[in-house]
């Protein structure tokens, strides 16, 4: 059935109005970056990116939040795999009551949480420290992560572990040799999600480490703002280098993204 | 688990497993009627206490950073601490004072303003750029997917570096009401009392909208076409064809697209505290920002807590609530 042609334009049409308000304002960052700044000659400016980098000492910002995010993926995706794996697989007292326990950190906001994890860890003098910034947003992550895989587990079927048991498999060997293996596509969706939203975290790495001395690349890009508020061009490249590797990643692992996004919203 | 209905029909060999590790376990509660023997967890965990050892570190972590923390987010929100030196405990008060406290009524107000803006608008542009996506025979459709969603990747510290030079007095904004003659509208958004929450509110829906549109997109792609051929062939257009077999068909991804937005509306800290701080005045200042600037600005974390308890009772409240509307038959 063939939609008339002049539906199918206006389709385009609105379509491409969107688009084109959906990038506006990454074209404009994207100009702004390349853009004299005060008083220099009018024409390309690529420099101000690695002006940008040096002021506002982006190797080391983003070598934090790398650090970080390592640190958040690697916990988050280990923990929530080995919980996922009890609930999804396995029938024990207590699930019934602690699984809705696990879902209740899907709505836990992390600005209930700062206030109390600020000053609980300044009195143990563990405020300004990787574990600070990442602890709770593990905590967090493994409340989606638990969610997401446990669906995944239950979704196998049964044959495949009734399978390992009969092959002698304890339940760790089970788990990493059959389970984990045939699950990988859900397993790098949530790495890819947790990765992205460590990456973008704001406000716990603002509150949990106030010296300053392991600021994120997020707060690198806060802090530069402030610093340079008149020199437009340096701000936008900053912007720029903070928000381009997630950029590729998402280009690069789109259907991961989107995946993880809708479905991990659509299960809730 | 068909194998342990009876114990006769349990396979010898893992009889015997289950004996030599379940013997010095007293930790197995008899469960009420006189039974046989419990059914192992699963066939590869052998004893009752496997998928404890399984959950024990994510549950460790998670409760220590998440559940114990809300806890504490209560327990303070009933004392008085500027966050050093000695507290008092005043009961209630903490709340009691929020009910007369202006700034946290505007908070209030505000969060309802950026609903409109977070998950109204987004829904009704989601719902059009579904539709078309879902119906109108749209070629490249994959990179209307991607650029309309790129927003929702990028880092909102970002976001609002690009926004604010939009806004700015001599940003492209101003430039192109200008060129367009409307000098009358042009100004700093961000700084005009009125026009500053609406414009932190139209960063909600540029960013929103992708989300949106690709949830119902998923919710769309599974009506078959033969319903759409048939309205068509009964000579509906695309607004009935819409109407009849589209909208009724996504509830349940409305449902959710709303949760999330309207969650991501009263969440708004990031963008509030890198656009504007709150102001002018009080202008934009929304429950989230309120928490950290009571907090860290105004040293009161007892009144900071009761705004965070009061947020995630209201983030509890919207969930069940829009789900159950949403559960509700038609």
């Amino acid at each position: 059935m063939r939609v008339s042609r002049a539906e199918q334009m206006m389709n385009y049409a609105v379509l491409a109005l969107f688009a084109l308000f959906a990038l506006a304002p990454i074209l404009t960052i994207v100009r702004t970056a390349f853009a004299p700044r005060i008083g220099e000659s009018p024409g390309l400016h690529p420099e101000n990116l690695l002006e940008a980098w040096r002021i506002g000492g982006f190797a080391e910002s983003l070598g934090h939040s790398l650090v970080v995010a390592v640190i958040v993926v690697t916990c988050a995706v280990v923990l929530s795999v080995g919980a996922g794996y009890a609930f999804g697989t396995m029938r024990f007292r207590g699930a019934g009551l602690l699984f809705p326990l696990f879902l209740l950190g899907l709505m836990i906001p992390a600005e209930a949480v700062v206030i109390p994890l600020f000053f609980d860890l300044r009195t143990l003098g563990l405020t300004d420290t990787y574990a600070a910034i990442a602890l709770p947003q593990i905590a967090q992550s493994i409340a989606f992560g638990t969610f997401w895989l446990r669906a995944q587990f239950r979704s196998l079927p049964p044959s495949l572990l009734e399978a390992a048991a009969l092959d002698g498999a304890g339940p760790l060997r089970a788990l990493t040799r059959v389970l984990v293996p045939a699950s990988l596509p859900a397993v790098i969706t949530l790495v890819v999600l947790v990765f992205m939203w460590t990456w973008n975290e704001f406000l716990i790495a603002l509150v949990m480490a106030p010296a300053g001395r392991l600021r994120t690349a997020p707060l690198g890009l806060a802090t530069f703002q402030g610093q340079y508020t008149a020199e437009n061009s340096l701000l936008a490249a900053g912007a720029i280098i903070v928000a381009l590797p997630m950029v590729i990643l998402f280009l690069l692992l789109q259907r991961h993204f989107i995946r993880g996004m809708l479905e991990g919203a659509s299960k809730e | 688990m068909p194998t342990s209905s009876s114990p006769a029909a349990a396979p010898a060999d893992r009889a015997p497993a289950r004996a030599a590790t379940g013997a010095g376990g007293p930790a197995q509660p008899a469960s009420g009627a006189p039974r046989r023997r419990r059914r192992r967890p699963s066939p590869v965990a052998r004893t009752a206490a496997t998928p404890y050892l399984f959950l024990l570190p994510a549950f460790a972590v998670y409760a220590a950073f998440s559940l114990y923390p809300l806890l504490r987010a209560a327990q303070f929100s009933l004392y008085d601490w500027s966050g050093f030196g000695p507290s008092t405990f005043v009961g209630l008060s903490n709340y009691l004072d929020l009910a007369g406290d202006a700034a946290f009524r505007a908070a209030i107000g505000h969060a309802l303003v950026l609903i409109v803006f977070y998950a109204v608008l987004p829904l009704i542009v989601g719902l059009v750029l579904a539709a078309i996506l879902r119906r109108g025979q749209v070629r490249a459709m994959g990179i209307f997917r991607t650029v309309i969603f790129l927003p929702q990747v990028i880092a909102l510290v970002v976001i609002a570096v690009a926004w604010r030079q939009i806004y700015a007095p001599s940003g492209p904004l101003n430039q192109a009401l200008r060129a367009l003659g409307l000098d009358s509208l042009a100004r700093g958004w961000l700084g005009d009392p009125g026009a500053a929450l609406p414009a932190v509110g139209f960063i909600g829906t540029w960013l929103e909208m992708g989300l949106v549109m690709l949830l119902l997109l998923a919710g769309m792609s599974r009506i078959p076409n033969d319903l759409y051929e048939a309205v068509r062939l009964d000579g509906a257009g695309p607004v009935r064809e819409f109407l009849a077999i589209t909208l009724p068909s996504v509830r349940g991804e409305i449902v959710v697209a709303l949760v999330l937005t309207i969650i991501a509306a009263l969440k708004t800290f990031d963008l509030v505290y890198l656009t504007t701080s709150g102001g002018p005045g009080r202008a934009t200042t929304v429950p989230s920002y309120e928490v950290y600037r009571r907090a860290f600005e105004l040293k009161d974390v007892g009144s900071a807590s009761a705004v965070a308890i009061v947020l995630t009772l209201l983030v509890f409240v919207i969930n069940l609530l829009v789900t159950r509307i949403g559960e509700r038959p038609a």
